[in-house]
């Protein structure tokens, strides 16, 4: 299966590179990564020029059809994994799309990436379809138990429909309303998740730093709204929404003087503690919240 | 409703302390004037600028139900940003209506929740950045830091084919005039140093310096600036600024 980590990864989202990888490896799941992958225009590059966005996730899935071979790309970042979903669904359905690609493909000197060549899936659905919950609950080392989750999916993941089709197929597919996916990994974790209204609010990430007032008022609606839940720790799944939690935390606490107390942990960090890895390869500890306080309830 | 909203303001509201009309007296709130109004300046293109630029193409489509404004993430927090109200002004040409909100219509964050909701596939997430844009092009706003954040974003991908987070953010404070020590920032660099091995804190001080960038990318920069140049002579047409 080709990986694609995407920028972040490399970067403020570190923790969760080094995460998915001790999972898949503490589960057997193998990874190639993308060779000379480019980043697939973020949240950013769209209101320079769409098409530029859709040219740069289909290099991504290029390679990885027609270098790799790869018939499934795996992207944990939900802005990864939605740019390439978008670029494939506006490959398949509109000309001047395809156009534009196969002209810079072209000039680019690569082969143009063809709609249905590749999948893309999330890391949630790379955990859920390749081990799911029943082999992930015989491999559990250290149970959750105990530990009160709120799971928080963001925008990118489920948002606009169109661009997942394989969403909203009833039971057993992943909801675009209220998803899901998250929940069911963390519950065969041992995990008691919350009741969650605010799973898929915006965290204001396209604006962290450029509207940063606005961003600290919709982070701090998510962090109050998990507390009065009951949430020990926000369980996150895109590194941008991650950041934004943990910057934002700390900007309401020294600008408005709100406190909140709730952690900030990838998934994948409190999958692979279920799974015995080591915090420290989990990359705990370069989280700006402090995980280990309410992971040391449980280990 | 919209008619309503339009055309009655707070500073069209007329009230008055003590004032006698041909001897009655209409003192106090019982008796507000609304100050009349006419709108003269349609411009008759508008609709047409926006759906030139990217994002904007589907705004026609727009039946003006509201699901946008009522999903809208910016809206909760600022009832002045209504993305249904800007539509229904662009498509009537109501220019001088829309320039009142000017400032603050960059502000959509993109959760796409209008676009979810939206009944009739107007994007009007799209819209909103094509609005954002036009405003930008005709000189009727500076370039909002949404916009310089885009630019530095989009550059320095084009240019080596990744980012480096760090490299991303000091380019976008520099070129907004911000000083990088701010309060909330460097607490939040205590508060990972504390826990941070040296070694790590040693990896991402070299990412500073050696920029990661994709190999073989040369190709794909020059045909990527080519494009983005084509597009915004194409752009400055549509709007009538060469």
């Amino acid at each position: 299966m080709a990986y694609y980590p995407g920028c972040a990864l490399e970067g403020t989202g570190h923790a969760y590179n080094e995460s998915t990888k001790a999972v898949g490896s503490a589960l057997g799941l193998k990874l190639d990564e993308v060779k000379d992958w480019n980043c697939c225009g973020a949240m950013e590059v769209k209101n320079i020029d769409p098409k530029v966005q859709t040219y740069l996730s289909s290099r991504v899935m290029s390679i990885a059809a027609n270098e790799m071979h790869a018939k499934v790309v795996m992207a944990p970042c939900n802005g990864c994994y939605h740019n390439l979903k978008k670029a494939e669904y506006d490959l398949e359905h509109d000309a001047s799309s395809r156009e534009t690609v196969a002209r810079i493909s072209e000039k680019a000197g690569h082969e143009t990436y063809q709609a249905g060549q590749v999948e893309t899936i999330h890391a949630l659905d790379w955990i859920k379809d390749g081990v799911g919950e029943e082999e992930l609950k015989r491999r559990l080392k250290n149970s959750l138990k105990g530990l009160k989750v709120a799971n928080y999916y963001g925008c990118m993941y489920t948002r606009p429909r169109h661009i997942f089709p394989e969403k909203d197929k009833g039971p057993g597919s992943e909801s675009t309303l209220q998803p899901h996916f998250m929940d069911d990994l963390l519950a065969a974790a041992g995990a008691q998740n919350v009741d969650f209204p605010l799973k898929t609010a915006c965290c204001g990430g396209a604006h962290t730093l450029s509207d940063s007032d606005t961003s600290t008022q919709l982070v701090l609606n998510i962090l109050r709204a998990a507390e009065a839940a009951g949430a020990d720790v926000i369980a996150t799944e895109c590194p941008t929404c991650h950041s934004g939690l943990e910057m934002h935390q700390v900007r309401a606490e020294k600008v408005l003087g709100e406190k909140t107390t709730v952690k900030m942990l990838y998934f994948t960090q409190l999958l692979g503690i279920a799974l015995g890895v080591a915090p420290r390869k989990l990359g705990v500890h370069e989280n700006v919240s402090d995980g280990m306080e309410v992971l040391k309830k449980i280990l | 409703m919209i008619h309503e909203k339009s055309l009655i303001r707070p500073e069209n509201l007329k009230t008055h302390d003590k004032l006698v009309i041909d001897g009655v007296d209409v003192s106090g709130h019982w008796s507000t004037f609304i100050q009349s109004r006419v709108v003269t300046d349609y411009n008759e293109a508008l609709q047409d600028e926006i759906a030139a630029l990217p994002g904007g193409e589907h705004i026609h489509r727009c039946w003006q139900c509201g699901s946008c404004t009522n999903a809208c993430t910016v809206n909760a927090v600022n009832p002045d940003f209504n993305p249904r109200f800007w539509i229904y002004l662009i498509r009537m040409g109501m220019e001088s209506e829309l320039l009142r909100d000017k400032d603050i219509i960059w502000q959509c964050v993109s959760c796409n929740k209008c676009t979810y909701a939206c009944p009739r596939d107007v994007f009007p997430e799209g819209v909103m950045k094509a609005t954002a844009h036009w405003l930008q092009l005709k000189g009727h706003t500076p370039k909002s830091k949404s916009t310089i954040f885009d630019e530095v974003f989009a550059e320095q991908v084009i240019a080596t084919g990744k980012i480096e987070e760090g490299r991303t953010i000091r380019g976008f404070f520099a070129r907004t005039g911000q000083p990088l020590m701010q309060d909330w920032l460097v607490e939040m660099a205590k508060r990972v140093a504390r826990r941070l091995p040296f070694k790590q804190g040693i990896a991402m001080a070299l990412a500073a310096v050696f920029r990661p960038r994709t190999r073989k990318w040369s190709k794909a920069r020059a045909a990527l600036t080519e494009y983005v140049h084509e597009q915004e002579t194409r752009q400055r047409k549509a709007l009538n600024l060469e």
